[in-house]
């Protein structure tokens, strides 16, 4: 076994495809010296015509890989932070995700948008702070939020070799997590596929990204009063709703933790699903940012609209509660 | 289901002067007709030089802009008649730059269009009646109905989409070249774009980086004088040319009222591209007989008094090619076409409307469904 952490695994995923797959190459800022790390060595193997340092112009560079993905490339193109996405929203929402239906199936586009440090990252403040997956699970762009090390490796593989557009958000609040993996079994992670992390009776805690880690701890805490089982969907769109039934078939209760703002957020499709289709005793509760929440700068500020392991506590001794008497 | 059909991933090698803004008040006849008359004046001027292009096929390029003419003539009547939903975007006028441009392009270069780009498809030689087909929401069209007038797309003769995004499809053109050159061809990309579109950063981002790439592309801004109703002296600060120059990208003002003199431009531009030596811009000077949209025709929003309307209408690429050839094979070649587009509308009309329950195919390449609406 070794020590593989979230960050190598990332860099892992994008040499094994380029190596595998000679369409596949990468565009971003300064990924040559790769100052993110997550294109470390890259140029080194593949040269500088498959690692391409972009101008700063992501409007251009990200409608320039759907053009390149329909003459028959694979880019993965590394976003510097998640604000940029906004910048390159039209490219991908409008051009990429639309090109398949909009020609009646005649193209595909598959293209990577990988967004490291999403979230917020200790004192960025208001315009590097966002975690906007919501957004692109709304407008149905294929969306994946890796929790652990060897699913960012799996789910990064996949949304490369998918032959459609898909963004993968690897939260700041994860690149840190190393673990101990079998680097010779790292494999591709299905899209639309959840993973329970830890199984229990009492109440399905859907937890997004690196809040899986935080209701793994919260759920050892109260391992003696409740059995919470821990349920990361892993992508977001496409989501695993057949595994979200069959563990509230087993639990009948649901708390949503999910870092991104509350109002039309991934939480509330969980809950309106949930409500609408699945077996539920209690009524269900998630734990967001506020709505509509711009990160501010002070430590304590920025702590403060984050999703709490207190909160997340409260909520679900909450559902326990209602469940009882209700 | 959906696969790229330029070329597989497998075939892709080691992939080695203003005025003041603001809407133009009623009753400027005369200040109108004189800007009318300055536009054309300058493209008349423009391009009168042609060098070493290759002989062009004039009864072609009558046949282009005789087929483009007539396909409006027609869409705009299916419009009217609702057979066509939600109206079209007419190129009458602008012919000579579709057919001039096109004429320039091996078969298996591509282009991309713009929501004006009936003619860019027509010209590079889609099929009339699968076009037709696709304009009147039919499962037969190019897109199988998917796409309508402004994203008609036919991958397998190189049409990479038109696009309703103004500026949207110069970062595409540019990456599909790219792409086509680490692939190891010599294809070409010519995307088309209007003067409104070189006011996008996206367009402006794209020079950029086409010129340090040196990438195979030829960028086509159509100068009809108006983005909808604000005319372009309103909106484009210094000169459209000089805007691509800024990037080292040569560039050239060509009469895109004359189809041979569009070609002759074309063709030098695409030759650079295949020599390596990079991009192009043509800004083709050109008048829109017609209106911005087929909304127009009941909206009559006021921005050109009929005096400058009709002296646009009086350089008219059809009278420009046709006077080039002879009578008796202009004749000809106005019956086949008429014809042609006979047999078009009549595919279009007889051919069936897609099955609502399948609105949401082809939205993912892997065949992803999605969640219903309603339960
Ligand atoms: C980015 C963008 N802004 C606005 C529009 C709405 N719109 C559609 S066509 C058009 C005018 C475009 O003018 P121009 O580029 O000169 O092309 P033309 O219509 O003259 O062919 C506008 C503003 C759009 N489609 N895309």
């Amino acid at each position: 076994m070794t020590i593989l952490s979230y960050l190598k695994a990332l860099n892992r995923a994008i040499g094994d495809e380029m190596e595998r797959d000679p369409a596949v190459c990468v565009f971003g800022e300064d990924v040559r010296v790769a100052v993110s790390n997550v294109t470390s060595g890259l140029v080194k193997r593949f040269g500088p015509e498959r690692v391409l340092d972009m101008p700063i112009s992501e409007q251009a560079f990200t409608g320039v890989a759907t053009g390149a993905a329909m003459a028959g490339a694979r880019p993965v193109i590394e976003y510097q932070i998640p604000a940029l996405l906004f910048i390159a929203f039209e490219q991908i929402v409008n051009q990429a995700h639309k090109f398949s239906l909009m020609t009646g199936g005649q193209t595909s586009v598959p293209v990577t948008y990988l967004v490291p440090s999403s979230g917020s990252r200790d004192g960025w403040a208001g315009q590097h702070s966002d975690h906007p997956y919501s957004l692109f699970a709304h407008v149905g762009v294929k969306t994946v939020v890796p929790a652990t090390p060897a699913d960012a490796y799996g789910l990064l593989v996949t949304a490369i070799r998918d032959d459609d557009p898909v963004v993968v958000f690897a939260p700041a609040g994860a690149m840190g997590r190393r673990a101990d993996v079998d680097l010779a079994r790292l494999a591709p992670v299905p899209l639309g596929l959840g993973r329970i992390h830890r199984p229990g009776s009492d109440v399905t805690v859907v937890a997004v990204g690196h809040l899986v880690h935080d209701a793994l701890e919260v759920a050892e805490e109260l391992a003696d009063t409740v059995d919470v089982e821990v349920f990361d969907p892993r992508s977001l769109y496409p989501f695993d709703w057949q595994g979200l039934a069959a563990s509230l078939e087993r639990t009948g209760r649901l708390v949503v933790v999910d870092d991104s703002n509350r109002s039309c957020g991934i939480g509330g499709e969980v809950l309106a699903t949930a409500a609408e289709t699945m077996r539920l005793v209690a009524p269900p509760r998630r734990v967001t940012r506020p709505d509509g929440a711009v990160l501010p700068f002070a430590e304590g500020l920025d702590r403060a609209l984050q999703p709490t392991r207190e909160q997340l506590r409260h909520a679900i001794q909450g559902v326990m509660k209602a469940g009882t008497t209700g | 289901m959906a696969e790229p059909v330029i070329a597989t991933a497998a075939a892709v090698p080691v992939l080695a002067g203003t005025t003041a803004g603001g809407s133009v008040p009623e009753g400027l006849a005369a200040a109108d007709s004189a800007k009318a008359g300055s536009v054309l004046a300058e493209a008349a001027a423009v391009s009168a030089e042609a060098d070493s292009a290759p002989a062009p096929d004039s009864a072609a390029l009558y046949r282009t802009v005789r087929l483009i003419r007539g396909f409006e003539q027609r869409a705009i009547e299916l419009v009217r008649s609702r057979v066509i939903f939600g109206g079209i975007h007419p190129y009458t006028g602008q012919e000579a730059i579709a057919a001039g441009t096109c004429a320039a392009l091996r078969a298996d270069d591509l282009i991309t269009s713009t929501h004006r780009g009936h003619g860019h498809v027509l010209a590079k030689g889609a099929d009339p009646a699968r076009m037709m087909a696709e304009l009147a929401g039919r499962s037969t069209g190019l897109n199988r109905g998917r796409g309508g007038s402004m994203h008609a797309a036919d991958f397998g003769i190189g049409i990479l989409g038109a696009n309703a995004i103004v500026g949207a499809a110069a970062p595409i053109a540019t990456g599909a070249a790219w792409a086509a050159r680490c692939a190891g061809s010599d294809r070409v990309v010519l995307t088309y774009f209007g003067d409104g579109a070189v006011s996008q950063g996206v367009v402006l981002e794209t020079f950029n980086l086409a010129a340090l790439w040196r990438a195979p592309v030829v960028f086509v801004c159509e100068n009809n004088g108006f983005a909808t109703t604000t005319r372009t002296q309103d909106a484009v600060a210094g000169s459209i040319t000089a805007r691509a120059e800024a990037f080292g990208i040569p560039a050239e003002r060509v009469d895109g009222m004359d189809p041979e003199a569009v070609f002759a431009a074309t063709a030098r531009a695409v030759a650079r591209a295949r020599r390596e030596e990079g991009p192009t811009l043509l800004e083709c000077i050109t008048y829109r007989h017609d209106a911005h949209h087929t909304w127009e025709h009941s909206a009559r929003p006021r921005y050109r008094t009929p005096e400058e309307i009709e002296l646009g209408r009086g350089v008219d690429p059809l009278d420009i090619q046709g006077a080039r050839i002879d009578v008796a094979r202009r004749e000809q070649i106005d019956a086949e076409v008429e014809e042609l587009l006979e047999a078009a509308v009549r595919f279009a009309l007889d051919s069936p409307h897609p099955d609502p329950a399948t609105a949401l195919d082809f939205l993912y390449a892997d065949g992803t469904t999605a969640r219903a609406g309603a339960l």
